[in-house]
């Protein structure tokens, strides 16, 4: 009994962490990471305030679930930018006073510095990203260079990497189908477009792999498990700069959209997640993010002067999804058809992902 | 002795023997009872009730019935059948005009799109323009989409007009219903449910079968080799039994991947091409092996203990009296493991149908089994539909489980 | 069994096949777990032996996984200076020290609480005149058998509907226990009670099996030696199920140790385990560090079973049951 008492008294010394004042739930690996260093890091540095990071493979969907059951852990939230409107129409997330975000440090008022439509109801946009694909240069001297590439086995032979989900990946099938990117949401409004979609799909089914969680694309790449594969265009970049690694990407039917922070509804500390988003978005907030990562920052003031990566001597520039050469062929995510029709497709997506 | 035996027994302090067996009976069976009473309340806290309340769910969901009172209401005055007229596509419209306010278009939609797929974009987009639709309505709400004058979505509405419902159950059987209120089965393309069970049970007798398969030779050899040496080598067949399975999953994550140890020993001995390497991960392959793997122990024990006892001398009398060796393993050995093939087969595969972290992490695409559809829903906030798929799946096993404990006991069970 | 004389050819064959066929699979379920151990010292980021490796370059193996394990998630710079403070450090805020914090917090109250109810259930169970005896088993067993996601699903919806309102006099006494809510979701205590709940049918069945070779014969006779049923429960009883009851303990410990499952729906932030960080590592990124816990857990669970074996020995010695 003695000994037990011991042991007890010696478990309960453990120091549990104190808790966390903002809980962040972002995507993980490289963009968690920039997110980290760029916003959590210097915010705790400045106001005293902790934070934690939570990884997930796609923060919209656990923070639906937990305020549907009353449970919410998370302060904020990386979204993409159709989530956020989805979830705001929905009433699962609290709404942004644009009054209350700071001005540019030059001065511009919020609602001019930002770009157009970065700041909704409910969500401020942190940067804009693309779904991009890439290949590994030492399998491909002469690398793909379209969309349609990516869906020829018999030139480019071996696995493919596609995103576990239906946004992105029909409409880069529809491009590789020589749709336009100005038509593709017009072509998958309908049955038959959906049809053709899937149509281009089952032609690589057999040799994909599927991929959830945003880090595993480099990493499939990086193991040789695939060929080529789709990501998100900072994770290879960051592979590819920062970790050396031979990764190409391909920006022929680029599909780019805003990210979004946003606050749960129910989050047990609204006020400092409020504080955090002012912080995170504002003029160096976001500057400081986007030197870890090579999306593009959503405000004017934020690219007046160049951006350098942390190795201190890679431009950012050209390696963003907003970049005039990789803009050739490049598509915008349609929020609202994507609002609207999430549900059906994925539904669609998951039935025809689990036929043989 | 003739009077004594007459005369009801006593004890010694006067009472009558019978009644106080029973009261001491009473006593002993209060006291059995009570040792156990804190488990079984903690249990039935932390275990039973959850599942029931779990359960409920699967009937309930109140998302149409709460967020469209209007509609509810037509629904309740005009029975089945009724021409859908005018005054019920006006008390439509004032719904999705609220629904637009309360922010809950979403809920409701969703609530539909269960039962009638492809219909939650309609809602959201009239939603947004109810506020601004003219009389009449029908026509307006036409204009915006074809569907809304299709009959099943008003079929589908009559449904969901009451909170408490079984069509989770019905799209759990992949089934849908029909424009005369029956039931038809789900588009071809959205049947997912069914052939989800069906590959579960087939890849679990399959996991079941090749354990049999493996654990047979091994848990016969040490139960015929002497006890000192059976030991040694039980130790490998517990290490398993031991060891975390996600350090189990991982080591074959790095064992079984292309660029993995085994792809290496069969490109480096010739077996296969280097650019042609073994995919054994991340599908249906690798949740056979894994799983293989994982559950051999659970075979291997219970056929062990039961070839233990049985009397080498059986096989002995059999050769002596000419059978073959494969006709003494046939007619004599065999039937004598049958208790154990029968126990470690049931435990393996009751376990294997309810698994959920090895599909996960390495069946890919095709190698996931229902309870990762389970958590797909919750992950979704279906939770009517994890609930209902949940339940199906809690009485299969309960089935099992029932006939474990009718043939073989569970209180046999033994670990190691 | 030796070859017996009379054996054909065929047999010969068979019988050295037969022991072939056993090592295959043996060297199956022991191989993926001894793997890991060398390849967790691999210098290089991949799961495959390098050339230096099979070589036994020691330049071809190296720590450098098992000090990720210590770095991960320290807000230090990577060539600080490993003093006392910065041990002190990594204690607080690495990734995986938290995690295995709470793996062992958790794991062990719930191996105390599933084994003190389990153990006297089954005293309970194992008494002759035990009512519905059957029924009452089956019910206590089935968390080993009702598949784990049917248990998290209903356990994540019960911990964050069932709340005590605040100002209740409950919700005080056990507000230190419970979530800012008043609820059972995110705490430490609501996986305890889930992890105790998935442990106890280990417990149960070690301490019956335990149970099923005593002799009840010994409790009369202390009894009639004059000693109260308190002291002929600790003197006598306790003494000879002793082994069983940590058996089952180190089984519910192993239990909680290695669940994830529970932990991934009714954990939050605060509360992540060992198990609960590989299954990141794995979905993530699976790299070395991955098989440099792996193989910290492969040892662990040696040391288990060795205690579980040396145990059960004691125990067939005690009870004078004798190897056949």
């Amino acid at each position: 009994m003695k000994k037990l008492l011991i042991l007890t008294t010696a478990l309960s010394t453990f120091a549990f962490a104190a808790q966390a004042d903002v809980t962040v739930m972002s995507w993980g690996g490289a963009y968690g990471a920039a997110q980290t260093e760029g916003h959590l890091k210097p915010f705790t540095a400045e106001t005293g305030i902790g934070t934690v990071m939570v990884d997930s493979d796609n923060p919209a969907t656990p923070i639906k679930a937990m305020v549907e059951a009353g449970n919410v852990t998370v302060d904020v939230a990386s979204v993409e930018y159709a989530d956020a409107i989805r979830l705001c129409d929905e009433g699962v997330l609290e709404t942004i006073d644009m009054a209350a975000l700071p001005p540019g440090d030059d001065g511009t008022p919020a609602a001019e510095d930002f770009i157009a439509g970065a700041v909704t109801d409910c969500g401020v946009s942190t940067d804009v990203w693309a779904t991009v694909f890439a290949y590994d240069t030492t399998k491909f001297p002469e690398g793909p260079k379209t969309a349609a590439d990516f869906f020829d086995l018999a030139k480019f032979p071996g696995k493919r990497g596609l995103h576990k989900g239906a946004k992105a990946v029909l409409e880069f099938a529809l491009m590789a189908d020589g749709v336009a990117p100005a038509d593709v949401y017009t072509v998958l409004g309908t049955p038959e477009g959906v049809d053709r979609a899937f149509a281009k799909l089952d032609t690589i089914k057999k040799d994909v792999v599927w991929w959830e969680a945003g880090s595993q694309a480099p990493q499939l790449l990086a193991d040789g498990e695939v060929a080529m594969t789709s990501a998100y265009n900072g994770r290879i970049f960051n592979a590819a700069i920062a970790e050396g690694k031979p990764f190409q990407i391909v920006w022929d039917a680029q599909i780019y959209e805003n990210e979004m922070y946003v606050v749960p509804k129910g989050a047990p500390n609204k006020d400092q997640a409020m504080q955090f988003i002012a912080y995170a978005t504002s003029t160096k907030g976001l500057r400081q993010q986007a030197q870890h990562i090579s999306y593009g920052p959503s405000r004017h003031s934020s690219l007046k002067e160049p951006l350098i990566f942390q190795d201190g001597k890679t431009e950012m520039g050209p390696h963003m999804p907003t970049a005039p050469a990789n803009m050739a062929n490049a598509l915008g995510s349609d929020f609202q058809f994507w609002v609207d029709h999430d549900a059906e497709l994925n539904d669609r997506f998951n039935a025809w992902l689990a036929a043989n | 002795m003739a009077d004594v035996s007459q005369a009801p027994l006593q004890t010694a302090d006067g009472r009558p023997l019978k009644a106080a067996l029973a009261k001491a009976q009473a006593r002993a069976k209060r006291r059995a009872f009570l040792l156990v009473l804190p488990l079984l309340a903690f249990v039935l806290l932390t275990f039973v009730l959850p599942i029931l309340q779990m359960l409920q769910r699967s009937f309930y969901h109140d998302g149409f019935s709460a967020n469209a009172p209007a509609t509810v209401a037509w629904l309740e005055e005009h029975p089945q059948g009724s021409e859908i007229d005018e005054t019920a596509y006006a008390a439509l419209v004032s719904d999705l005009a609220a629904m637009q306010k309360a922010k809950t278009a979403g809920a409701a939609g969703t609530r539909i799109n269960y039962t009638y797929p492809g219909t939650i974009s309609i809602f959201k987009e009239a939603a947004r323009e109810a506020a601004k639709l003219q009389p009449p309505y029908k026509a307006a709400l036409v204009a915006l989409d074809k569907k809304w004058e299709d009959p099943l979505l008003w079929v589908t509405f009559r449904h969901a007009a009451s909170p408490w419902t079984t069509d989770f159950y019905m799209v759990s059987m992949d089934l849908r219903r029909s424009t005369d209120d029956g039931l038809q089965r789900a588009e071809p393309e959205m049947r997912i449910h069914l052939q989800l069970f069906v590959k579960t049970f087939g890849l679990s007798a399959l996991i079941t079968g090749l354990c049999l398969l493996l654990a047979f030779p091994i848990a016969h050899l040490l139960a015929i080799l002497p006890m000192r040496k059976s030991n040694l080598l039980m130790i490998l067949v517990l290490l398993p039994f031991w060891t975390s399975l996600l350090v189990r999953t991982s080591s074959w994550i790095a064992l079984g991947q292309e660029s993995g140890i085994v792809n290496d020993i069969l490109v480096g001995i010739g077996i296969v091409a280097d650019d042609n390497r073994i995919q054994m991960m991340y599908n249906k392959y690798g949740t056979i092996l894994v799983m293989t793997h994982v559950l051999l122990p659970f075979m291997v024990l219970p056929l062990y203990s039961v070839m233990r006892v049985i009397p080498p001398s059986y096989a002995r009398a059999a050769r002596s009296l000419g059978a073959t060796s494969w006709t003494t393993f046939r007619r004599i050995y065999l039937p004598q493991t049958l208790p154990g093939i029968a126990a470690g087969s049931l435990l393996v595969f009751i376990l294997a149908v309810g698994y959920y972290i090895t599909p996960a992490l390495v069946g890919g695409a095709d190698g996931t089994l229902i309870s990762n559809l389970i958590s797909f829903h919750m992950a979704k906030a279906n939770w009517s539909q994890a609930a209902a798929l949940a339940a199906m799946l809690l009485v299969l096993v309960l089935i099992l489980y029932w006939l474990y404990d009718r043939l073989i006991g569970i209180d046999r069970l033994k670990l190691g | 069994m030796a070859l017996p004389v009379y054996a054909s050819p065929l047999e010969r064959v068979w019988y050295y096949a037969f022991r072939v066929i056993c090592a295959l699979v043996f060297v199956f379920l022991i191989a993926p777990i001894l793997i890991v151990i060398p390849l967790s010292f691999n210098v290089e980021p991949y799961f495959s032996f390098t050339e230096k490796m099979l070589a036994l370059d020691p330049a071809g193996y190296s720590w450098r996984w098992y000090d990720t394990l210590l770095t991960f998630g320290v807000n230090a710079p990577e060539d600080a200076v490993r003093d006392g403070s910065w041990w002190a450090q990594v204690w607080a805020e690495a990734t995986w020290i938290k995690a295995a914090k709470n793996s062992l917090w958790v794991g062990f109250w719930a191996t105390i609480l599933a084994t003190v109810l389990g153990t006297t259930a089954a005293l309970g169970l194992s008494r002759p005149e035990m009512p519905y005896r059957r029924l009452i088993t089956a019910i206590l067993l089935s968390p080993m058998i009702v598949p784990i996601i049917i248990i998290a699903t209903g356990l994540f919806f019960a911990y964050s509907s069932t709340c005590l309102p605040q100002g209740n006099i409950l919700a005080d006494a056990f507000s230190p226990f419970l979530s800012a809510k008043g609820c059972l979701a995110n705490t430490h205590l609501g996986i305890i009670m889930a992890h105790a709940t998935l442990g106890i049918p280990f417990v149960i069945i070690t301490v019956t099996a335990t149970l099923s070779g005593f002799d009840q014969s010994l409790i009369r006779a202390s009894a009639s030696l004059g000693a109260s049923p308190r002291t002929t429960f600790f003197k006598i009883i306790m003494p000879l199920i002793l082994p069983g009851v940590i058996s089952g303990g180190l089984f519910a410990f192993v239990t909680s140790f290695d669940e994830v499952v529970a932990v991934l729906f009714i954990a939050g932030p605060d509360q992540q385990t060992i198990p609960r960080q590989m299954w990141n590592g794995i979905r993530e990124a699976i790299s070395p560090a991955i098989l440099a816990i792996a193989t910290i857990l492969v040892i662990v669970s040696i040391a288990l079973l060795a205690t579980v074996e040396l145990l059960r020995r004691r125990s067939e010695r005690l009870r004078g049951v004798t190897p056949q």
